[in-house]
């Protein structure tokens, strides 16, 4: 089942309605009785929450993904956040890297104009900052410069997900698939307690792996992985089916 | 110039935050197996980002040095200074220019290559992210012998910046990295010391 809350996905409004009511219990009460507005468009929208989620309102069907060349789709409509135009714009796309046929979604030229980087981080911490999150998990390396600023600005821990032989400390380790071959994504042992509510915060999410990596860390340890938050989507890999059910988070999608 | 020095009272908090791993990495900064020191005992911040407000005191102590100096650039070293870098560049109003390890970065890029004990590395920037006549900040979690922060210096220095400073969190005094910097400023919170 895909997971979503709150992020455009072809769906019937029964299905996501369920999905809301099911997620529900995760979330603190008192944002059962918050609505958002859902895009009606015809075509691909991102439904961009700076606004909290709606679980019991009556959910209108979100329309299906256009097929628009478009590199960077975004929500069409009026319930479009404004600063999300210039993030878009703002990140780079170069072919061929790393290797031919991949179209790389470059963030560091976001981070140059410092208006939208610090939209970026303003729409995350708008999200999270009353939903009692106690740890950010950032993922190496990009994840490392979202993370911790929505961290500090949200009061929680910032808990690096590294690649193998960096974290010096005990750590727990976690295998996870590549295009060839196998990689391994580890966390450091008492960085996260039981019962800690958890964010997995990465630049991008392109077929899951890696994020599905860090949420098996987390829950290894008894954490509760609330969502997961990426600035950009490649929602053509799929990634979103593999987070073992979680939601996920995303400002921008990338073909 | 240390923070230390001057005592700020949220030093004791972050200083005790940071974790020393002795006997970490295996191989790996041998320069300190090198000259003598007892063990390599690895400064982990990773324990310092656990506490909310000794993390944010760290930021902030930055903050308050760098804001209103007209720095337009932070330029972090991968990976453990794009934890630091990015809070203070956005505290400050400045851009955030990640520095790394080679093939990382997608674009165009100059490279500066560095010597270690046994071999070379090379850092890496993004050609266009700084111009010539911006005022840089260098950022990294650590300085031991000054190598990294020094090729750090070298690639903004070749696009005709102006680096302004180096801070750290952490100084290994003993390694003489400070003076490695061609004279350029280095501001950090904590020394650690083989005592």
């Amino acid at each position: 089942m895909q997971s979503g809350v709150g992020v455009c996905c072809s769906s019937s409004s029964n299905w996501l309605f369920g999905l809301a009511a099911a997620a529900a219990p995760l979330l603190p009460s008192s944002l059962t009785t918050i609505s958002f507005p859902i895009s009606k468009s015809s075509s691909s929208s991102l439904i961009t929450l700076s606004t909290p989620l709606l679980i019991s309102s009556p959910l209108r069907s979100i329309a299906s993904a256009s097929g628009s060349s478009q590199l960077n789709e975004m929500a069409s409509d009026d319930a479009q956040d404004p600063r999300l135009q210039r993030i878009s714009s703002a990140i780079r796309v170069i072919p061929d890297f790393p290797k031919p046929g991949i179209m790389f979604q470059d963030i560091t030229t976001l981070l140059l104009d410092t208006k939208a980087f610090k939209d970026t981080i303003d729409l995350f911490v708008e999200r999270y900052r009353d939903q009692n999150i106690s740890v950010v998990a950032g993922v190496e390396a990009r994840g490392f410069i979202f993370g911790p600023p929505i961290a500090l600005a949200i009061g929680a821990k910032f808990v690096p997900m590294r690649k193998p032989n960096k974290l010096p400390g005990e750590v727990i380790s976690e295998e996870y698939s590549l295009e060839y071959g196998t990689d391994k994504m580890e966390m450091h042992v008492g960085a996260v307690q039981r019962g800690d509510r958890a964010l997995v915060i990465d630049d991008l999410i392109a077929t899951g792996g890696t994020l599905c990596a860090a949420i098996k860390l987390l829950e290894r340890v008894q954490a509760q992985v609330v969502e997961c938050a990426c600035v950009i989507e490649l929602p053509e890999l799929k990634g979103r089916d593999k987070l073992t059910g979680k939601p996920l988070f995303v400002l921008v999608k990338g073909a | 110039m240390s923070a230390y020095r001057d005592e700020d009272p949220r030093l004791h908090g972050i200083k005790t935050k940071i974790r020393v791993v002795p006997h970490f990495p295996k191989s790996g900064r041998e320069v300190l197996t090198f000259l003598g020191l007892a063990g390599i005992m690895f400064q982990d911040i990773t324990t310092l980002l656990l506490d909310p407000k000794a993390f944010k005191d760290t930021i902030d102590l930055f903050v308050e040095r760098y804001k209103g100096k007209n720095i337009s650039v932070v330029a972090g070293i991968e990976a453990r200074g794009f934890i630091f870098g990015p809070p203070i560049a956005l505290a400050i109003g400045a851009k955030f220019v990640p520095l790394r390890k080679p093939k990382k970065l997608p674009g165009k890029v100059i490279s500066q290559e560095y010597i270690l004990e046994y071999g070379r590395d090379c850092l890496e920037m993004h050609v266009g992210a700084v111009e010539a006549g911006e005022r840089a900040i260098v950022v990294d979690d650590l300085i031991a012998t000054g190598g990294t922060l020094c090729a750090a210096m070298d690639l903004l220095e070749r696009v005709g910046a102006e680096v302004v400073e180096c801070a750290c969190v952490i100084e290994l005094p003993e390694l003489k990295g400070r003076e490695r910097l061609n004279g350029k400023p280095l501001y950090v919170l904590v020394e650690y010391l083989e005592v």
